[in-house]
């Protein structure tokens, strides 16, 4: 057997007797990243809601900088948390540098950007479509704008699935802030660029394959949530 | 008076849509707008409406209940019950009362028993019908509607022309655009003329299609006649 075709089966044997180890770093990898997601999304969601009519001095310049903060590099963002959380930096006094605290703070300011830009662009093109019916119909400008996010519920899921892909599948940042701690702070990625260089390779590719998997159940859930009836207008409000 | 328009100026990225426009639209009058594409039908519409409010406009009894169907409907991808839901809870309509207006308002229109559809899944018509539908239950007193049979067949197109007629009987002013000088004869009392954002004929419906015209005013008829 090859030393690919044995690394393979070896990884699957790991994922199907559900290795200890393994999952242990898979439910830290899905805790850390779904929180920074979730975070990102409660303030993105609402944050690309605002820009989509908010219209102030240096507004074309603030969207200019986060279209630019879009290719944010994981390790600039590992950085620059860095520098906020340790000791003699600004935040170091909460004690965060090296916790999954850290790691879900980096990997939020990370895919806040991706939420928010493709949220003011959904809402964008959406009132330009129907905004001043909805106005006609008595909603604010910010409130025609957090109803379109109800109208594209869909797409707005796809928002948060992609900021959840670019979280888990990030490196640089975690590595950074968290310092890859064995059974603390070591996430599918940190964990797949370790075992790699230490030439474990089943295990780099057991987790790559769970992150593989990671991905393809959310999508498969969000295509089980589209075909769910809509929601009604009472139980939204 | 409902509303006041006083010598109105618009420019719209930067072409004038309307200019020097008085108009003042009465209590229980069905006013038409008639004129060719680009004419400044639409934004006088707006205008009136409030969704624009140029210097000059002028809202003459406050608070008055206004709605207004547009030509291309925007509807939720929400059922068809709950777009008419959510109008409801935007003009702050109390929930109780929320099923019983749905109900009379689908009922008016004809889609009654299409409820729980989504409503983008409708045909266009259907769309439109249900875009009148949620004008009118918010019980509007001044209802706009910008060319309001454009996408109907002309079995639809008559139903709505009756049902609009209810509605103006009923003593519910109506100002809408129209295509179809025919459906202005029909439903106006009074018509307005315009090209290239001027008023150019402002008449009781019948000076309007047997009066002596001049000008743009009579060239447009002629046009539409031969």
């Amino acid at each position: 057997m090859s030393a690919f075709a044995q690394s393979v089966h070896t990884a699957f044997d790991l994922i199907v007797h559900a290795d200890p180890a393994l999952q242990r770093t898979v439910a830290l990898s899905l805790w850390v990243s779904g929180s920074a997601c979730l975070i990102a999304s409660v303030i993105g969601l609402g944050f690309g809601a605002w820009l989509a009519v908010a219209r102030f001095p240096g507004h074309r310049l603030l969207l200019g900088a986060m279209h630019t903060l879009l290719a944010l590099p994981s390790v600039l963002v590992g950085l620059v948390v860095y520098l906020l959380l340790s000791r003699s930096g600004p935040l170091g006094h909460l004690g965060l540098l090296f916790t999954p605290s850290a790691m879900i703070f980096a990997q939020t300011l990370l895919v806040l950007p991706v939420v928010a830009v493709l949220t003011r662009q959904l809402v964008g093109d959406a009132l330009h479509e129907g905004g001043d019916q909805l106005r006609s119909m008595g909603a604010g400008r910010l409130g025609a704008a957090l109803l379109m996010l109800l109208h594209g519920r869909w797409a707005v899921l796809t928002i948060v699935v992609t900021a959840f892909g670019r979280a888990i599948a990030e490196v640089g940042a975690v590595m950074i802030v968290g310092g890859n701690i064995d059974g603390f702070t070591r996430v599918m990625t940190t964990t797949i660029a370790l075992e790699t260089s230490k030439g474990d390779l089943p295990l780099a590719l057991a987790l790559g394959l769970v992150l593989l998997a990671v991905v393809g159940l959310l999508n498969g859930l969000l295509a089980l949530l589209r075909r769910a009836p809509a929601p009604t207008v009472a139980g939204a409000w | 008076m409902l509303v006041r328009l006083q010598d109105v100026s618009v420019d719209l990225g930067g072409v004038r849509a309307l200019q020097a426009v008085t108009l003042a639209v009465q209590r229980g009058e069905v006013l038409a707008l008639v004129g060719a594409n680009g004419s400044g039908k639409t934004t006088l519409l707006r205008v009136l409406h409030g969704l624009l409010q140029p210097p000059g406009r002028q809202a003459g009894e406050p608070g008055i209940s206004q709605a207004m169907v547009f030509q291309r409907p925007f509807l939720l991808h929400l059922s068809v019950r709950n777009n008419l839901r959510l109008a409801l809870w935007l003009t702050g309509v109390p929930r109780g009362e929320w099923a019983g207006r749905a109900d009379e308002a689908l009922q008016r229109v004809g889609l009654d028993g299409l409820q729980a559809r989504p409503a983008r899944a409708l045909s266009g018509g259907q769309q439109q019908r249900l875009a009148l539908a949620r004008a009118l239950v918010r019980r509007p007193e001044l209802l706009f509607l910008d060319e309001p049979t454009a996408n109907l067949d002309p079995a639809g197109k008559r139903e709505i022309e009756a049902l609009l007629a209810r509605l103006a009987a009923g003593g519910m002013t109506l100002v809408l655009s129209t295509h179809n000088l025919g459906q202005a004869k029909r439903l106006a009392s009074r018509v307005v003329y315009l090209e290239q954002g001027r008023i150019h004929a402002d008449l009781p419906t019948d000076a309007f299609f047997h009066g002596p015209l001049s000008g743009p005013a009579q060239q447009f008829l002629k046009g539409e006649r031969t």
